[in-house]
């Protein structure tokens, strides 16, 4: 096909073919023996909205059901009753090619999920054994003006995944999307899908502007916390956001966006003693890259010193729980000078508090080697970072991959 | 030693064209024709690996600001054609193979010969 480019001609390319895109990928993976080792990919994404005709089927609320079947059949012109996302274009204008490509991808008419076929295909290229799989437009659905749109696509999005994409392949887990606009509704889906074993964790996305220490989510934490299963912040961008969208440039709000929403929910988990309320519901923060953290611990733990008054159920300096805390590793910055990133593993206990993620197949994915290519880190704690902390994190088990596997 | 690969006919090149080639099992070349100059260039990007002469070719954006500073736009600038990796877009520019974000990365450059009709890269 042609794509438009700055030339005066058009370019002409390839269909896409994950498998071929990521060869480079896949050397790396060989020259480094990935496949000795598990690696554990906490953050990876499909595009539901490719099966949306399927998912709205899901959907109990008749009336929502026959607005969204409506929608995902016939349409309704330019307009989405479910989708508040916003203007983008994370691709950079089709220089990362997989996004323009990705209709021409063809994958084999078999009883497998086309999101299935194409997630094995990274994944292999990669070496990555197991997925932690998250939506894609749905990281805005926090957004939706209607909290019963949220709660109403979220269940039958969770329906539809464990039926069709998790349940037929085993290296595929997701953290279930709890609708956080409707916290009854957050605390039934906990409930509803709480002990399912493809179920490895909650995820609530991040771009929203409800308050996680508000009491109408205790009895959801609490119940996170019975189980056994962590909590998740996913990130994301929101250009219409009045601050961190104040920019012209995309570059600009996917900074600061990706960091803020977290940063914000972190620094109010943490000062209302969250981690002291629920002692043993772990969270992991997805998405933000690591730059953030230090920032955020030596900015809460110098005003917290001089207004202990204002968070007086701590026990500790905000960076000590946050020591505590699980972060996903991309987009890793690699700045300039590696004393700097060393210094940010330090700070928050990497060995045994970071995740890697590739976000595959989104525009600024890591792949496996971005850790295990560091050279202050030595086999052990690659290991632990690819795989090992998640590994004993999620409680995964990898034995069908790894027979004898023992914990780094 | 340095070894000739034989890259194709340059009468097969129309402007703008690029061919990329095998170099030993694990490795290719691109090799472009750009401003009827010939370049060569590792197909591996030196930020994560990814195969940066499978993307785009596409012209250096310059921002349009008129003399009293204000912002006009944005513009194509054809005479700086860039290598765009597919991974993640890093930009590298076609003359010397750098990183336009930041210079001092660059993708691994080889000689172009042309002998007659028949192209060769030097690796």
């Amino acid at each position: 096909m042609d794509l438009p480019t700055s030339d005066i001609h058009k370019q002409a390319v390839k269909s896409l073919d994950t498998t071929s895109l990521l060869t480079n990928a896949a050397r790396q993976r060989d020259a480094r023996k990935f496949e000795t080792f598990p690696i554990v990919d906490v953050d990876c994404h499909h595009y539901e909205n490719e099966s949306l005709s399927e998912i709205v089927k899901y959907i109990d609320d008749p009336v929502l059901k026959q607005m969204g079947m409506l929608y995902t059949g016939g349409g309704t012109g330019g307009q989405s009753p479910l989708n508040p996302g916003g203007v983008g274009y994370q691709d950079v204008s089709g220089r990362v090619t997989r996004y323009p490509l990705r209709k021409t991808e063809t994958t084999p008419g078999d009883d497998q999920h086309r999101d299935v076929h194409l997630s094995l295909r990274w994944m292999n290229a990669m070496g990555v054994d197991y997925v932690c799989l998250f939506p894609t437009p749905m990281l805005s659905l926090g957004l939706h003006p209607q909290p019963e749109v949220e709660a109403g696509l979220a269940k039958a999005y969770n329906r539809w995944l464990l039926e069709n994409i998790t349940s037929k392949e085993e290296r595929i887990k997701t953290m279930m999307y709890v609708p956080f606009s409707d916290p009854e509704a957050a605390y039934e889906t906990v409930k509803e899908f709480g002990d399912h074993p493809d179920v490895i964790g909650f995820m609530i996305v991040s771009v929203r502007y409800h308050a996680v220490h508000s009491n109408a989510y205790m009895k959801t934490y609490a119940l996170m916390e019975e189980l056994g299963k962590p909590l998740g912040f996913h990130s994301n961008y929101n250009w219409n956001d009045r601050l961190v969208g104040n920019s012209n440039r995309f570059l600009v709000t996917h900074a600061l966006g990706f960091t803020v929403y977290n940063a914000v929910h972190l620094c109010n988990w943490v000062v209302n003693a969250m981690p002291e309320r629920f002692p043993k519901l772990k969270t992991v923060w997805i998405e933000s890259g690591l730059a953030w953290i230090p920032w955020v611990m030596q900015r809460l733990d110098n005003d917290y010193k001089m207004r202990w008054s204002e968070a007086p159920s701590l026990k500790g300096l905000p960076s000590d729980y946050m020591r505590e805390m699980f972060y996903t590793s991309q987009p890793m910055e690699i700045p300039d000078n590696p004393d700097v990133l060393k210094m940010t593993f330090d700070m928050i206990n990497a060995d045994d508090q970071l995740l890697w993620a590739s976000d595959y197949p989104h525009w600024d994915m890591d792949v496996p080697s971005v850790i295990y290519d560091l050279p202050f880190l030595d086999e052990r704690q690659k290991r632990k970072m690819l795989g090992g902390n998640a590994i004993d994190l999620f409680n995964l088990d990898v034995s069908k991959r790894f027979p004898n596997y023992k914990p780094v | 030693m340095a070894k000739e690969i034989l890259v194709g006919k340059a009468s097969d090149f129309k402007e703008g064209d690029k061919k990329i080639v095998p170099n030993g099992k694990t490795s290719e070349i691109g090799v472009y024709l750009v401003h009827g100059k010939w370049y060569a260039y590792a197909n591996l990007c030196p930020h994560q690996g990814g195969p940066a002469c499978e993307g785009l070719l596409m012209a250096k954006v310059e921002e349009v600001i008129a003399e009293d500073k204000t912002y006009q736009g944005m513009r194509f600038n054809h005479d700086e054609m860039h290598i765009v990796c597919p991974w993640h877009g890093w930009e590298f520019d076609i003359a010397d193979g750098q990183a336009v974000a930041d210079r001092k990365w660059s993708l691994r450059k080889f000689e172009v010969e042309v002998r007659g009709e028949d192209v060769y890269v030097i690796a």
